[in-house]
């Protein structure tokens, strides 16, 4: 019977969107959570460690130690929210869950996710910058695995051939003066991605709060400042036409040609730096004025979605504690190449690899995209925001009117 | 060729047994009463389960997900409503707001361009090389065989492979273009070519299936015709224009309706190759509801079903007129 409803469930999501070919990959997915109460499910973000990886060998053992078998499942990070959505829906949630930082705050407005105290897990030794976006009203409703955030990876061998010492970057006018000189000297300049997506918005919010840009009101000043900057660079060559269609990793991959000075990308970068061939470093992004500009945290938070059940709560809990031990933060973090959300294991991070350390200090100034209140209205600003560079770096509106524009609809919406 | 086909099997068993579910099923009970009479009853059951199995399928995988789509678009849905299933109705609300979105004029003339221009362009390839390779030369089965290469490859090769082609920076179009002097083109990130690019690449996917029902078309006509036009002095436009055409005109109709079907809902192309952007240059009423219910972190499930349900509504009547032109044909 719950197959069947679950079944049914999956072709009404699929009808939602009406021949698109995005069904497909629904194969046996839903398969929830048994009655077995000696089974925990898990869900998580990362299907491209498979049973054999150390993640889940990790997952594994954390449920041994607790007691029970642990059932991991991984979906692809921008399926999780609705497919936990979905699964709520049929009161079928996962034990334990791990999300994207961003969706916390809009699984948190579903109800479908419990406190961090009330089922009892401590979440003190976070830094508080990085819990931020699983905060809502006070209470914080994730423990991060991890953190990541966005710099700027440059190319040495670039950089010298244009007489350009990477420490005089401090400001926008320094960077743009540099990439004019890269240009000058017969390569590219600076690639990143601004493309349709959350993606899009995640790579301008550096830029955007290095100007002191404002969320809730994306037209001010400060903002267009962000957007004419961005738009500057493509139109005069600075950074290639095709950011529009980027995605972090295709921009990743125009970086790694060796033709671009700097590509602003992730720490998760940092496995792929090594296997570019040339001389790479890493810069934080500068801020308008001068000194780094705050970048969003990205990573994912272990959540416990609630349960009918309660009793269930101790044994995730237990789950919970055991992925985010210190010990344990430091391997997965190791794996993911992510910087540890608390002190000790960062300090033990940058002790084993020292070239962790500007990310460590990029993480400590990042912010959250949810964080300070903006929770589930964060989504829809970040829409209009991704609209407002699509419309400005290609042409179709100057960067007043697009600002201007994605200002009133996030009103229309949001009133 | 084979739906055709299909169709034709279907219509005569097809009656009775549309007239027996239609008077059958409200008045189920008078079935049960003649039963006992010891009539053809056992028949009529052995109808009954041959006719479950369709009745369960299309109520799961049409019915249902149809019902709950139209649901969706009448109600209030709010992410804590679409857990909890308690959304208020708030009747044509969803419909109104995504009708007076501005992006809802783009996408609707969008779609009807990308349609329109995707078909005619199909069909009129498609027809060309279907009479080229009708002549039965040397190597045209071999060839005939490599212009069904777009049809076989999956769709997220093909577009991903136009999308690395049409890139602005290193595209091998813009090479091309370079070579021939020709300043680079911004295919997929320009606001004037966006939609462009994404009809080449639709047209192109779509050519097969134009060639290989109307090649199968052309197979039909005979060839006394061609030879009786040719002593009467007909060129080759002329048997073109006088034969082919119009003999080929019911093989015509059906590709061009089931054409206009297909590409109305034509969604991982375009997704793909632009994500309808930059913008809502490329957008589709398709890549649309797709952005409203799962583009952004937090859903928009009504509207994005209320649009989905405006595009289904539009490939009704499509489907209406395929309907009205094969019954013609048939008849």
């Amino acid at each position: 019977m719950t197959h069947t409803r679950i079944a049914l469930a999956a072709v009404a999501a699929c009808t939602a969107l009406v021949g698109t070919a995005a069904c497909g990959g629904g194969s046996g997915a839903a398969s929830g959570k048994s009655a077995d109460s000696g089974t925990y499910t898990f869900w998580d973000p990362y299907p491209q460690f498979d049973g054999s990886s150390a993640w889940a060998k990790l997952v594994g053992t954390c449920g041994t130690k607790a007691g029970v078998t642990v059932k991991r499942t991984a979906y692809d990070t921008t399926d999780l929210g609705n497919k936990a959505l979905l699964a709520a829906q049929q009161g079928n949630a996962p034990d334990v869950m791990l999300v994207d930082n961003p969706v916390v705050s809009t699984l948190v407005e579903a109800g479908i996710l419990n406190k961090m105290n009330e089922v009892g897990i401590p979440t003190t030794s976070v830094q508080k910058n990085i819990i931020g976006a699983g905060v809502v009203d006070g209470a914080p409703y994730g423990v991060p695995i991890g953190a990541n955030t966005l710099a700027l990876f440059y190319n040495k061998n670039v950089l010298a051939a244009a007489h350009i010492d990477p420490a005089s970057i401090t400001t926008w006018d320094t960077l743009t003066a540099a990439l004019e000189k890269v240009k000058a000297a017969g390569k590219k300049g600076i690639t990143f991605s601004a493309i349709g997506t959350e993606e899009g918005s995640f790579q301008f919010l550096p830029w955007f709060w290095g100007a002191k840009g404002d969320l809730t009101h994306l037209d001010n000043a400060d903002g267009q400042a962000a957007l004419s900057l961005w738009k500057d660079w493509v139109d005069q060559g600075l950074a290639p036409n095709d950011v529009l269609n980027n995605t972090q990793t295709t921009s990743w991959q125009e970086f790694a040609t060796g033709q671009y000075a700097f590509g602003e990308n992730g720490t998760w970068q940092l496995a792929n730096a090594k296997k570019t061939g040339f001389p790479y470093g890493v810069i934080s992004i500068p801020a308008r004025d001068g000194g780094a500009a705050p970048a969003p945290t990205g990573g994912e938070f272990v959540t416990v979605p609630v349960q009918k059940d309660s009793a269930r709560y101790t044994t995730s809990a237990k789950i919970v504690s055991c992925l985010t031990n210190d010990a344990n933060l430091l391997s997965t973090d190791t794996t993911l190449s992510y910087v540890a959300p608390t002190q000790t294991a960062q300090n033990q991070q940058v002790s084993a690899a020292a070239e962790l350390r500007p990310w460590v200090e990029a993480v400590a100034a990042a912010r959250g995209r949810t964080s300070n209140g903006l929770g589930t209205r964060y989504p829809v600003i970040s829409q209009q925001l991704w609209a407002a560079v699509q419309g400005a770096l290609s042409g179709s509106k100057s960067p007043a009117s697009a600002l201007q524009a994605a200002q009133k609809a996030v009103e229309n919406h949001q009133g | 060729m084979t739906i055709t086909h299909a169709d034709g099997r279907q219509r005569p068993s097809a009656v009775p047994r549309e007239s027996e579910a239609g008077s059958g099923r409200p008045p189920g009970r008078t079935a049960l009463g003649r039963r006992k009479g010891g009539g053809p009853w056992s028949s009529k059951t052995a109808a009954w389960m041959f006719l479950t199995p369709v009745i369960l399928y299309l109520g799961a995988f049409y019915a249902y997900p149809l019902y709950r789509n139209i649901d969706l678009s009448v109600r209030h849905y709010t992410v804590r409503s679409f857990v909890q299933g308690d959304a208020p109705f708030s009747g044509w609300d969803n419909f109104h707001q995504v009708v007076h979105d501005a992006t809802f004029a783009t996408a609707l003339r969008n779609t009807m361009v990308f349609t329109v221009v995707s078909i005619v362009f199909q069909y009129g390839i498609g027809l060309a090389l279907a009479v080229f390779f009708h002549r039965n030369f040397r190597l045209a089965p071999t060839l005939r065989a490599l212009f069904l290469i777009p049809w076989l490859l999956p769709l997220i090769v093909s577009a991903s492979t136009w999308s690395w082609m049409l890139n602005s920076e290193s595209g091998v179009v813009n090479y091309a273009l370079h070579l021939a002097g020709i300043s680079k083109v911004d295919w997929l990130t320009s606001p004037s070519w966006a939609l462009t690019s994404v009809i080449i690449a639709n047209i192109w996917i779509g050519i097969p299936f134009n060639l290989v029902i109307l090649y199968s078309g052309l197979q039909t006509i005979p060839a006394e015709l061609y030879e009786a036009a040719s002593l009467d002095g007909a060129g080759a436009w002329q048997q073109f224009r006088r034969i082919t055409f119009p003999l080929l005109r019911p093989v015509s109709a059906i590709t061009v309706l089931l054409g206009l079907i297909y590409t109305l809902k034509v969604f991982d192309l375009i997704w793909i190759m632009t994500k309808g952007g930059p913008g809502d240059a490329s957008s589709t009423l398709a890549t649309w509801s797709y952005r409203l219910g799962f583009g952004s972190l937090l859903p928009q499930f009504g509207p994005g079903a209320a649009v989905g349900n405006i595009l289904i509504l539009i490939a009704l009547v499509f489907g209406l007129l395929y309907i009205r032109v094969q019954r013609r044909q048939t008849a």
